[in-house]
C-alpha cells in the first residue's frame, strides 16, 4: 500500500478541516451513506493480548538489587536495597512536602488542600461563614461546612475506608489525660469522635497501623517511617489556629 | 513510553513469521473455541494460570482464615510475611467459595485496599493480584463489592499521575484490567456501568488516555478496553462524547500513527497493535451515535489528520496484522459516512488509490473499501469528478469479477453512483467490457435488479 509522501508532512502538521466540495444529490441515488451500527463483538483481539500478557507476567520479575543504601533526605533513615522501592518511597513521602509543617503528601493535589485549609488564616475566617472544605476527589464539587462532614461524604459516597486520615498526627496509643491537654492529645489521638479546631481530617492512603517507634532508632527495611515524616506521625505543625472551636463540629 | 513497553515483549526467538503463522493459529484456535461458546475471557484466563497448569487447586479458605491473613499482611513484621500472607489470600481466591467468604466478611475489601495504596510496593502489586482474582468472579455479588474500590483506588492514584512511578503504574494497570472484567459481567449495563458513569471514572480513565510523554501503553491498553465495554453497553455514550472522548481518542490515534512511522524494528510489531484495537472500535463505536451532532465544535472530530493517522495505521495493519485492517476502515466508514470534509479530505490527500490497494486482502475488507468509497461518491457530481478516472473503473471491474455477493453489491451500488453523477463513467464503462461482467450475475437472487437496473442504464442511459 502505497501512500503519498505528503501524507506524513500532513500528521505532523497543524489540526485543520478540509474545506468540503459542495454536495448535491439526484433523489435517484436513493442511497443513503452507509455508517455501520456500534459492533458489540470480537474480543479475539483483547484474548490474544491478554494471553501474550500472561506469559510475561506469570512469574514474579526479576527486581535487580543494589547494595543496601540510604534514603539521603534529612531525618530519614528509610534503607533500601532495590531502586524501584526506594523510588516509590521517595515518591510517596517526600515528594510533596508541606514547607511549613513539614507534612508529606501523596500528591500536589492534596498538598494544596492541606495549605488552604492549616496555613491560611482566611480559610478559617471564611470557614465561619461558608462550606470552605472540599470533597477531596476531583471531579466531585462538593464542599462542605466542616471537616469532619467532608469525612462522611468520602466515606459515604466516595467509599473511602472509614479509618482514614487526612492531616491529623497518628493515633498515639497513651492513655488521654483530662483537662486543657485533653484537646491537644485528642488531636493528637485523630479521633473522629473529638473535633477539634478547624482541623482538616486526614486523608491518609497509609492503613497499616505501624507500632510506635522505640526510642533506639535502628536501620532495617521497611517499616520504620522517622519522626518528621508524615503520615501523620508527630509532624510539627507550623500554624496553630487559635480560633474558638466552631459549633458545628 | 513505548520503549517501556518494549521490555516487557518476550524475546523474538523465532522470525518473524513464524510470530505471525502461530498468531494465525491462535487466533484460529479463538474464533473456532468462540463459535463453540467455550469462550468467556475470564476462564480463558483462569485456564492459563501457571499455578493451575502444574496442577495447583485452588484452596477455599473460611472468614477466619482470610481475616487471619488480611491482618498479617497489615501488620506483619517482615515484608516477606506479609507478601506471603498475600500470595496465599490470592490463590485462596481463585475458588469461588473463598470471594464469597472475602466480601462476606466486614472491611475485607477496605483492608485491600488499604493494602494496595500502601508505601510498600510489593504488597501493593500483590494486592492488585488479589483483586485481580475477585474481579474474575463470576458472581454479580463480589463484581460489585468490588467497584467501589475502583473509584478510591483512581482517584488514589489519579492523584499522583504527574509522576507515575512503576509500581503505581503496576497497580493501575492492574486495576484497569480488574475494571474491564467487571464491565464485561452480565449485569454491568444495569448495575456496574451506570454507577461507573455517575462517577468521576470517565474522566480518570480518558484522562489516562491523554497522549504525550506520560502516556503508559499497559495502562492506556486496560482503560481503553474498559471504555470500549461502557460504549458497547450503550448505558450512555452522549455522556462520554460530552467529556471529550472523540477528542482525546483522536488524539491519541495521531500519537500512534506517530509511532508507527517512528518505528522500524519488525520485532516491534506488537507496539501499539493492543492498543489500536480498542482506540478504533471506541471511536467507530461513538461516531455512530446521535450525540456526536449534538455537541459543540471542540467535542466533535472533525481534525483531517485523524485521516492520515488511520491510512497511516492501515498501512502498518497490511504489513503486521491484517486483522485490524477491517477494524481501521470501519473507523474511516463511520468517519465518512456524514462528513463531507472527510470525504474531502480522502480526496485532497490522494488517498484513494491507496485505498483502492486494499481491495484483494479480503472479501470483508474489499466490502469495507467500496462502502467507503460509496460514501464518497454519493455525496454528488463535485465529489465524483475527483474520483474520475484514475483506477477506479478498472478496480470496479476487478471486484465484479469477485465471487463473493457481498462485494458484487457494493461494487453495483458505487457504480450505480458513478452512472449517476459521473459523465462519461457510463461509456468507459461500457468500453471496457463492463456488461460482460455484470451479465455473469444476472441471475443471483440479491444482485438481480441492481444488475438489470445497471444494464438499462448502460444502454439506454
Amino acid at each position: 500500500m502505497q501512500l503519498p509522501p505528503a501524507l506524513h508532512a500532513r500528521l505532523a502538521g497543524a489540526p485543520g478541516e478540509a474545506e468540503p466540495l459542495p454536495v448535491e444529490r439526484d433523489p435517484a441515488a436513493g442511497t443513503t451513506p452507509f455508517r455501520f451500527a456500534a459492533r458489540q463483538d470480537g474480543d479475539v483481539q483483547r484474548h490474544l493480548y491478554l494471553q501474550d500478557v500472561l506469559t510475561q507476567v506469570a512469574g514474579d520479575p526479576e527486581r535487580p538489587r543494589v547494595p543496601e543504601f540510604t534514603c539521603q533526605v534529612a531525618g530519614c533513615c528509610q534503607v533500601f536495597d532495590a531502586l524501584e522501592d526506594f523510588e516509590h518511597h521517595y515518591h510517596t513521602l517526600h515528594r510533596n512536602v508541606c514547607s511549613f509543617c513539614k507534612r508529606a503528601f501523596p500528591s500536589g493535589h492534596l498538598l494544596d488542600t492541606h495549605i488552604l485549609e492549616w496555613h491560611d488564616s482566611l480559610f478559617q475566617i471564611l470557614a465561619e461563614r461558608q462550606d470552605m472544605y472540599q470533597c477531596l476527589v476531583e471531579g466531585c464539587t462538593e464542599k462542605f461546612r466542616t471537616s469532619r462532614d467532608r469525612k462522611e461524604h468520602l466515606v459515604t459516597r466516595h467509599l473511602y475506608p472509614a479509618d482514614f486520615r487526612f492531616d491529623k498526627p497518628r493515633k498515639s496509643k497513651g492513655p488521654a489525660t483530662p483537662g486543657p491537654a485533653v484537646q491537644v492529645s485528642a488531636e493528637a489521638l485523630g479521633g473522629d469522635q473529638v473535633p477539634s479546631e478547624g482541623d482538616a481530617m486526614e486523608v491518609c492512603f497509609e492503613h497499616t497501623e505501624l507500632p510506635p517507634e522505640p526510642s533506639g532508632e535502628r536501620r532495617t527495611y521497611g517499616h520504620r517511617i522517622p519522626s518528621t515524616i508524615c503520615f501523620g506521625q508527630g509532624a510539627s505543625r507550623g500554624f496553630k489556629s487559635t480560633k474558638k472551636r466552631n459549633k458545628h463540629q | 513510553m513505548w520503549s517501556r513497553r518494549q521490555r516487557r515483549l518476550r524475546p523474538l526467538s523465532c522470525g518473524v513469521e513464524e510470530l505471525r503463522c502461530r498468531r494465525r493459529e491462535r487466533e484460529a484456535a479463538l474464533r473456532k473455541a468462540r463459535r463453540e461458546q467455550q469462550l468467556v475471557s475470564k476462564r480463558l484466563l483462569r485456564d492459563e494460570d501457571p499455578e493451575k497448569a502444574e496442577g495447583y487447586v485452588a484452596v477455599i479458605l473460611g472468614e477466619a482464615e482470610i481475616q487471619q491473613f488480611l491482618r498479617l499482611a497489615q501488620r506483619g513484621t517482615e515484608e516477606k510475611e506479609r507478601e506471603k500472607a498475600l500470595v496465599s489470600l490470592r490463590r485462596g481466591l481463585q475458588h469461588p467459595e473463598t470471594q464469597q467468604a472475602f466480601i462476606r466478611l466486614e472491611g475485607s475489601i477496605r483492608t485491600l485496599v488499604g493494602l494496595l495504596t500502601s508505601n510498600q510496593a510489593l504488597l501493593q502489586l500483590e494486592a492488585a493480584r488479589c483483586l485481580h482474582e475477585l474481579s474474575h468472579s463470576e458472581q454479580s455479588t463480589v463484581a460489585e463489592a468490588c467497584l467501589p474500590a475502583t473509584s478510591y483506588l483512581l482517584t488514589y492514584l489519579s492523584g499522583h499521575s504527574s509522576d507515575f512511578i512503576s509500581p503505581h503504574l503496576t497497580v493501575l494497570e492492574a486495576l484497569g484490567y480488574a475494571l474491564s472484567q467487571l464491565l464485561q459481567a452480565k449485569e454491568a449495563p444495569e448495575k456496574i456501568i451506570p454507577s461507573v458513569l455517575g462517577s468521576p471514572l470517565p474522566q480518570h480513565m480518558l484522562q489516562l488516555l491523554q497522549p504525550g510523554p506520560k502516556l503508559n501503553l499497559g495502562v492506556a491498553v486496560e482503560f481503553a478496553w474498559c471504555l470500549h465495554y461502557i460504549i458497547c453497553s450503550q448505558v450512555n455514550n452522549a455522556l462520554l462524547i460530552t467529556h471529550g472522548a472523540l477528542s482525546t481518542l483522536g488524539l491519541l490515534l495521531l500519537d500512534l500513527a506517530g509511532a508507527v512511522q517512528r518505528t522500524e524494528d519488525a520485532g516491534l510489531e506488537l507496539v501499539g497493535e493492543e492498543l489500536a484495537c480498542p482506540v478504533l472500535r471506541c471511536l467507530s463505536n461513538l461516531l455512530t451515535e446521535a450525540a456526536v451532532e449534538a455537541v459543540g465544535e471542540q467535542m466533535q472530530l472533525r481534525d483531517e489528520r485523524v485521516v492520515a493517522a488511520l491510512f497511516i495505521l492501515l498501512q502498518f495493519f497490511l504489513q503486521k496484522q491484517p486483522s485490524l485492517l477491517p477494524e481501521g476502515l470501519w473507523l474511516l466508514n463511520n468517519l465518512t459516512a456524514n462528513s463531507p470534509s472527510f470525504c474531502t479530505s480522502l480526496l485532497s490527500l490522494d488517498l484513494i488509490e491507496p485505498l483502492l490497494q486494499l481491495l484483494s486482502v479480503s472479501n470483508v475488507v474489499s466490502v469495507l473499501v467500496l462502502t467507503v468509497v460509496c460514501n464518497i461518491a454519493e455525496k454528488g457530481p463535485a465529489y465524483c469528478q475527483r474520483l474520475w478516472p484514475g483506477p477506479l473503473l478498472p478496480s470496479l471491474l476487478d471486484t465484479l469479477a469477485f465471487s463473493d455477493t457481498e462485494v458484487v453489491g457494493q461494487s453495483l451500488e458505487l457504480l450505480q453512483l458513478l452512472f449517476l453523477y459521473q459523465p462519461g463513467a457510463v461509456q468507459a464503462f461500457l468500453q471496457q467490457s463492463g456488461l460482460q461482467a455484470l451479465q455473469r450475475h444476472e441471475e443471483v437472487a440479491q444482485l438481480q435488479d441492481r444488475v438489470r437496473a445497471l444494464q438499462q442504464t448502460a444502454q439506454h442511459g
